[in-house]
C-alpha cells in the first residue's frame, strides 16, 4: 500500500516539475519535438532510479560530510553511461539533445531525490521513488512537447497531423512559449488542487 | 570578442534562450537584494570555472591532447563537475568568512550553485564552441563573464518585477511560480528582439 502511494504521488499530486519546481532547466529546452522529449524523460528516469538505488545501498557507509561529492560521482557516471548509449544507438536524438544530456547531472530532481529520500530509505523503496519521480518529470516533458510540436509544426513524432489548412505557428518553437505553457499547466494544476495555492 | 560578449549576455541569454539555472532563478528571485548577491556569486563562479574547464579541455580531454591516440572526451562530464564542485566549496568558505550576512541570506542556494545548470551548461557550451566562436583562452574568459552577467541581469530584472507584483491581483492559482513562468516567457520574447545583432 505504502509502495503504491510512493509511486503514484510524484506522478500528479506532488509532481517534481510543476509542484516542487525542480529540474526546469533541462525540462524546457528539449520539448520542441516529442521524440527528444520522450528520450530525455526516460534518460532522467533511468538516472534517477539507479542513483537512488546505489546511494541507498551505500547510505550507511558514507560520512555525511562528503556525501555531496559521492552523489555527484555516482550521478555523473550514470549520465556518462546514458550519453554513450544514446550516441551509439540513437545518434540523431543525441545530436538534438546536445548538452542537455550532460545537464542531467545538475538536474535538481536527481540530486533532490537522493538527498531527500534515498539516504533515509531502503533500496527497493528508493528505486521505486526514483522511477516514479522520473516518470513524473517525463510526463510533463511529453505534455509540453505535445502542444509545441502539434501547434508549432503541425506534426506528432514527425508525422503530419494537421494538414495543409493549418498554418504552423512558429512562435511555439521558440523558447519563451515553453515557459508560458508550463505556467498554464501550473495554473490548471493549482486550480484543481487548492491546497497548493500560495496565499 | 565584444561580439561574443554581447552575444552571450543578450542574444543567447542563459535564462531566456536556454532555461539554464531556472530552479534557483524561480526560487531566489523574491527580493532584489538576494538576487543581486546570488547573481554576483554565479557570475564569479562562471568566470572562474569556464576558463579552468577550457584549459582542462584543451590540454587533457581533447583527442590527442594528453598523448597521441588518447581521447578522453567521454570523461568531460565528471571532470567538469568535479572542478565546479571544488570551486563552489571555496567560494562558500570565502563568503562565510567575509560576509556572514550575505551567507545567511543565500542559505542553501550557495552550495546549490554547484548543481546550478547555468554553470555546468556554460562549461558544456564552451566545449561545443571550441573551434568556432571560442579560439583562445581570452575568448573563454569573455564567454564565462558574459554568460554569468546575462544570468545576473535576468534574475535581478525578475526580482524587481516580482517585488512589484506583490501588490497586484494575481489569480490565486497563479501566485508564485505560475506567474513567474509567464513573466519569464514574456521577458524572453522581449529579448528575442536582440537576435541578429552583429558588432
Amino acid at each position: 500500500m505504502k509502495l503504491s502511494k510512493n509511486f503514484t504521488n510524484p506522478l500528479a499530486a506532488n509532481n517534481p516539475v510543476i509542484v516542487q519546481i525542480l529540474g526546469i532547466c533541462s525540462a524546457l529546452a528539449v520539448t520542441v519535438k516529442l521524440e527528444p522529449a520522450l528520450v530525455m524523460g526516460l534518460s532522467v528516469t533511468f538516472v534517477c532510479a539507479f542513483s537512488n538505488l546505489i546511494m541507498s545501498l551505500l547510505r550507511n557507509g558514507i560520512p555525511s560530510r562528503i556525501r555531496i561529492i559521492v552523489q555527484l560521482v555516482v550521478i555523473a557516471t550514470l549520465v556518462i553511461v546514458v550519453d554513450q548509449f544514446l550516441r551509439a544507438y540513437m545518434y540523431d536524438v543525441s545530436k538534438q539533445l546536445s548538452v542537455y544530456v550532460g545537464l542531467i547531472i545538475t538536474n535538481c530532481i536527481v540530486m533532490g531525490r537522493v538527498e531527500a529520500f534515498a539516504l533515509a530509505n531502503k533500496p527497493w523503496d528508493s528505486f521505486v521513488d526514483g522511477v516514479a519521480n522520473g516518470l513524473g518529470y517525463a510526463f510533463i516533458l511529453v505534455l509540453v512537447a505535445f502542444f509545441r510540436e502539434l501547434f508549432g509544426s503541425g506534426e506528432l513524432f514527425g508525422i503530419t497531423i494537421l494538414g495543409d489548412w493549418y498554418t504552423p505557428n512558429s512562435l511555439m518553437l521558440f523558447p519563451p512559449m515553453a515557459l508560458i505553457i508550463i505556467g498554464c499547466i501550473i495554473w490548471i494544476h493549482r486550480t484543481l488542487n487548492k491546497d497548493l495555492q500560495e496565499k | 570578442m565584444l561580439n561574443l560578449f554581447i552575444n552571450s549576455v543578450f542574444i543567447e541569454n542563459m535564462v531566456f534562450a536556454y532555461f539554464f539555472g531556472m530552479c534557483s532563478y524561480i526560487a531566489v528571485s523574491k527580493s532584489v537584494k538576494t538576487a543581486i548577491g546570488l547573481g554576483a556569486a554565479v557570475t564569479f563562479v562562471q568566470l572562474m570555472t569556464v576558463p579552468l574547464n577550457y584549459l582542462l579541455n584543451q590540454y587533457v580531454l581533447a583527442p590527442n591532447a594528453l598523448a597521441e591516440g588518447v581521447d578522453l572526451s567521454f570523461l568531460s562530464f565528471i571532470l567538469f563537475i568535479a572542478v565546479i564542485a571544488a570551486f563552489v566549496q571555496l567560494v562558500e568558505m570565502v563568503v562565510e568568512k567575509f560576509s556572514p550576512s550575505l551567507y545567511n541570506s543565500l542559505g542553501i542556494f550557495l552550495p546549490l550553485i554547484a548543481v546550478n545548470c547555468a554553470i555546468m551548461g556554460g562549461s558544456l557550451f564552451m566545449q561545443q564552441m571550441v573551434g568556432t566562436e571560442i579560439n583562445s583562452f581570452g575568448d573563454s574568459v569573455v564567454y564565462g563573464l558574459g554568460s554569468g552577467v546575462g544570468w545576473w541581469l535576468a534574475i535581478v530584472m525578475m526580482a524587481a518585477i516580482r517585488e512589484k507584483i506583490e501588490y497586484s491581483h494575481v489569480p490565486a492559482a497563479m501566485k508564485g511560480p505560475g506567474i513567474a513562468f509567464i513573466i519569464t516567457g514574456l521577458m524572453g520574447m522581449a529579448f528575442m528582439i536582440f537576435s541578429g545583432i552583429q558588432l
